[in-house]
């Protein structure tokens, strides 16, 4: 089995800043087979699309994911009126994550603004060998630090309008850290400019680097072909899918 | 138990209900959730001559009561579709129905010779497909158009063939007829809707290609209006889509005139709408005490 649906019950939930909401999700044969990057794909109640959403958590133990998401428009409105004990009716998990490799000895993720909650899995696998550089528009739209330390990982935070952390984008730190050296590989999520910046940084330098992308999605699992972006591969021009070769992809195959 | 199978064109349906083409792909990806062989038959992804690499993104766009989209047939060729995919599909023990679409009647004809030569059960071949820029749409169009293409494609191929229309012409039930007197042995209807949608605050339109097909609830009752029409117009069967979600809404289209029905936007709420249906489709008629699904097929009392 590579994904499942079902309707699950939500453990826990509470509202971690402005329209942000986390949901501890209780389906352990979706946990099991999970990785980081991957997404679920939400039914609301009332629109013919589900909404897919980034994997924040991955609990074996536990059986449990955790799903972090912002309020965009009247499709996640109905998403953030469920509760704890409601159920969640879930297609999962789906797409291509991020790779975890334990030969990696440094890595740097980078989260802008709603693109931070795929990133703790990944500071969760790393720990203390991960660099998590996170933007976000102003102090009241951070979320996840606590998360991110706990997990090991250095944390360094920027703010549009510098009302927390280093005033200015991520890039800047990422520059700063491209130019020592030492990085292994750089997985980022986060809008279109800030990817596109960050790829460009990492082909400069020549380190390995995994983005993973947004598009409007109908199917989720790859037969639809909605929700596709130009990539190359084997030299020749792909339209790839989100949902199925995606999110994730090498930046190097991403045509900006 | 209620008799589900229906026959089309001289084909056994375990039962009348079929995945539509372009939302199920090659039906790979759904098999992870349910076996093929619970679904009466499998509408393949809309498949060109040459491979197609399809419109830009945005190609989704939601609407109240459905989506709109423009894919644009993005397809691996009528080749890659015969050695790959075809083979899998036979297996599965459910009707195959290729679906092929062309720039050129010719092009049409040639995709139809291909699948002439394989175990192919069924072909549709799609005249309206509103997000190709030649072809497509335009040979569904006029009745001329449709009649020149589904003869082309006829002398090509003796495999029953569905031709499957547009509902973007003033009257559908005349395309019909065109398209059985060049030798349709069935028609499928409806094809998607041409709608838009424009992002306020931007003021671009959604889908990169400004324009795509409208599917999902919002477009049922329009289709069964074409549906019923299009079934008191022709004597070869009907296969009636757009918007079919429910078990209920499936007997509807049936007693509007479908032989059977086709299933799209209702995967992306839930990708076991086709099994659901199939369920629900049972339980109604065991409930009315109708012994067999074809029993309904036409069955609407007009006023």
């Amino acid at each position: 089995m590579k994904y499942t649906q079902g309707k699950y019950l939500i453990t826990a939930k509470t509202a971690i800043a402005r329209e942000i909401y986390s949901f501890e999700i209780s389906c352990p044969e979706v946990a099991e087979i999970a990785v980081p990057g991957q997404f679920v794909h939400i039914r609301t109640g009332s629109f013919t699309l589900r909404r897919p959403i980034s994997i924040c958590g991955i609990d074996r133990e536990k059986g449990t994911l955790r799903i972090v998401f912002e309020v965009r428009g009247e499709g996640t409105a109905e998403i953030a009126q469920l509760k704890k004990g409601d159920t969640v009716d879930m297609l999962a998990p789906l797409g291509h994550g991020f790779t975890v490799d334990p030969k990696f000895k440094k890595v740097v993720l980078i989260g802008g603004g709603i693109g931070t909650p795929p990133m703790l899995p990944l500071a969760q696998f790393y720990g203390e060998k991960a660099v998590a550089i996170c933007g976000f528009r102003n102090s009241s739209a951070v979320i996840l630090q606590d998360d991110l330390k706990k997990s090991g990982a250095e944390t360094i935070l920027c703010t549009d309008d510098g009302s927390a952390g280093v005033h200015g984008f991520v890039t800047e730190p990422f520059s700063e850290l491209a130019e020592k050296g030492g990085i292994d590989a750089v997985f980022a999520c986060g809008p279109m400019p800030m990817l596109k910046r960050i790829a460009a940084i990492c082909r400069e330098k020549n380190i390995y680097c995994e983005v993973s992308l947004e598009e409007r999605m109908a199917c989720g699992i790859g037969a639809c072909l909605g929700c596709a972006c130009r990539t190359v591969r084997n030299d020749e021009e792909y339209f790839a899918h989100v949902c199925k070769d995606g999110p994730v992809f090498n930046a190097e195959e991403v045509l900006w | 138990m209620a008799d589900m199978s229906v026959n089309i064109c001289g084909v056994d349906f375990k039962n009348p209900v079929i995945p539509a083409s372009g939302a199920f792909g090659y039906g790979r990806e759904y098999e992870e959730l349910f076996p093929l062989g619970k679904l009466g038959g499998i509408a393949t992804k809309g498949t060109t001559l040459h491979k197609r690499t399809g419109n830009l993104s945005p190609r989704i766009a939601e609407t109240p009561a459905g989506m709109l989209n423009s894919v644009g047939l993005q397809n691996p060729g009528i080749d890659h579709f015969i050695d790959v995919d075809l083979p899998y599909l036979l297996t599965k023990d459910v009707v195959i129905l290729a679906n092929i679409a062309g720039s050129t009647p010719e092009e049409c004809a040639e995709a139809a010779a291909k699948l002439d030569d394989t175990e192919v059960h069924m072909i549709e071949l799609n005249i309206s497909c509103p997000n190709v820029k030649q072809g497509g749409a335009a040979f569904g169009t006029s009745c001329e158009m449709a009649a020149e293409v589904t003869k082309r494609v006829r002398a090509a191929t003796k495999k029953p063939l569905i031709v499957k229309l547009s509902p973007n012409v003033t009257s559908i039930a005349d395309i019909a007829r065109s398209v059985e007197a060049a030798g349709a042995d069935a028609v499928s209807l409806i094809n998607t809707l041409l709608g838009m949608r424009i992002d306020i605050n931007t003021g671009r339109p959604i889908l990169r290609n400004n324009v795509g097909g409208l599917s999902g609830p919002a477009v049922f009752p329009v289709a069964v209006r074409m549906v019923w029409q299009t079934a008191n117009a022709v004597k070869i069967p009907v296969i009636g889509m757009g918007g079919v979600s429910s078990g209920r809404d499936a007997i509807e289209m049936m007693m509007a005139g479908a032989s059977a029905v086709q299933v799209g936007a209702a995967l992306f709420t839930d990708p076991y709408a086709p099994v659901r249906i199939v369920e629900e489709m049972n339980e109604f008629l065991d409930n009315k005490g109708i012994a067999s699904v074809r029993d309904i097929i036409g069955s609407v009392k007009p006023w």
